[in-house]
């Protein structure tokens, strides 16, 4: 079973050379920190900055300079700022490749959830509507199961949608599953130690498993 | 022509009771913070304020919040702010959440005389209800209109007497688009210059969009997040 930092691990073996990537708060951020080397990415941050670089060194904040997690970074050598409309052009025009977000729920046609529990404090879609509705490929993060221990891959999202058939693929703790066009996960990979039944156990939606289920490789 | 305003609060004249105004920034950065501190000096009441998000408890749009002066927020994401949650959910302050680049969209719509706009974002889920839609190439979009709101209130960088903006780094984010989108737009920068000095090859906003502009007397660009790392 992965941890977290093991399914950042896992998922930043999908990123190409040369992809814009825009990465989701929680989780997916967390993908920079794997990036092989001689893989070369630009981060997008939806608030208007393309090329993303690390914290600043103690002392070196900017405040007119973070992220859309509204953290303080800085930029890299190539780095360009833009504005907000800007910013949701090229996503919705699809200059963006690849979006890695968080979801609640996601359904077996590749719904997702991510925004809003009914009963509790709404804070808001943020960029996620926009980003799900335009990218060209889509990862999500999450947790397999829930903490009440209820799957997160379901038959049909119970949650209010944050976009309708978008999402391509999914790495959890326990395993990676493409959805795919015609409906179901497919069951791709398995994490270290964790059976397939497990994950049989653990998938509520349609689950595909077709031979031999090999196990993730993370290195 | 005469742009420049001696203060913030002169550059706020005519804000009413009930108006609605497009403010810029991101969380905490490119907030006009001068212009939300005569606001609050002003107590005008029962606005409705199109801004990403509504600030923090003591700081940004939350001082008006904290005041009682607003009565919708249309915003993206609303989630730094306890006094907003307690309002939104005694139901005092009406909210409307709509997507971040919808928010965007709308502005520049507005700012470039399109009356409406087609987006994917929000297709099929809550947002989209009661919206028109339309397929193209085979994929749905809503339609979304332009803003209409009479004051746009947004913070520069630098400006210049006949209102010419620039903005730096991510501090731009919604301001060039609400300055657009605005019936009056009033501009606070960090600093103002005689027209001429700017280059006009850096200016992000034409002064056309500008109608007035000060230099506001203090910044505390407060940091919402502040992550470091370690040196070495």
């Amino acid at each position: 079973m992965l941890d977290k930092n093991g399914i950042a691990k896992r998922i930043a073996r999908e990123v190409k050379d040369g992809m814009y990537v825009n990465l989701g708060i929680g989780i997916p951020t967390l993908v920079a920190n794997y990036i092989p080397a001689g893989v070369e990415v630009v981060l997008q941050s939806e608030n208007g900055l393309l090329g993303i670089g690390p914290f600043p060194f103690e002392g070196e904040e900017d405040p007119d300079l973070i992220n859309a997690g509204k953290q303080t970074v800085t930029t890299l050598k190539g780095s360009s700022f833009f504005d907000s409309a800007m910013s949701f052009g090229m996503i919705r025009a699809g200059k963006v490749d690849l979006t890695i977000l968080g979801a609640m729920e996601v359904s077996e046609q590749g719904d997702i959830a991510n925004w809003k529990i009914p009963g509790k404090m709404v804070k808001g879609m943020g960029g996620a509507m926009d980003l799900v509705a335009s990218a060209k490929h889509i990862i999500v993060a999450m947790q397999h199961v829930n903490k009440a221990g209820e799957s997160k891959l379901l038959p049909e999202c119970s949650l209010p949608l944050t976009g309708r058939r978008c999402v391509k693929k999914i790495v959890t703790e326990l395993a990676v599953l493409d959805v795919l066009p015609e409906g179901g996960f497919k069951l791709l990979e398995r994490a270290p130690g964790v059976s397939v039944e497990e994950i049989v156990r653990s998938t509520a939606g349609k689950l595909i498993v077709e031979g031999e289920i090999p196990e993730m490789k993370l290195d | 022509m005469k742009k420049v305003v001696k203060d913030a609060d002169a550059a706020i004249e005519g804000i009413q009771d009930g108006m609605t105004l497009l403010v810029g920034g991101f969380g905490l950065c490119g907030i006009p913070e001068n212009c939300i501190a005569a606001l609050v000096r002003k107590g005008v009441k029962g606005l409705t304020c199109i801004s990403n998000n509504a600030g923090v408890d003591d700081f940004g749009l939350g001082l008006l919040l904290q005041h009682r002066q607003i009565r919708k927020m249309i915003s993206s994401y609303v989630g730094e702010n306890a006094e907003f949650e307690r309002q939104m959910l005694s139901g005092e302050l009406e909210v409307e959440l709509i997507p971040q680049g919808t928010l965007a969209t709308r502005c520049l719509a507005a700012g470039y005389g399109m009356p409406a706009v087609f987006t994917p974002a929000g297709v099929g889920t809550e947002v989209a209800e009661g919206k028109e839609t339309r397929t193209f190439n085979g994929k749905e979009y809503l339609l979304e209109y332009a803003f209409d709101a009479p004051f746009a209130i947004v913070k520069a960088w630098k400006g210049d007497t006949v209102g010419n903006l620039i903005f730096r780094e991510t501090a731009r984010n919604f301001n060039p688009l609400m300055a657009m989108a605005g019936k009056l737009t009033i501009a606070e920068v960090e600093e103002l210059v005689p027209a001429g000095e700017l280059d006009p090859d850096h200016i992000h906003t034409p002064g056309i969009y500008v109608h007035r502009i000060f230099q506001g007397p203090v910044y505390e660009k407060r940091i919402e997040q502040r992550t470091v790392r370690k040196r070495g």
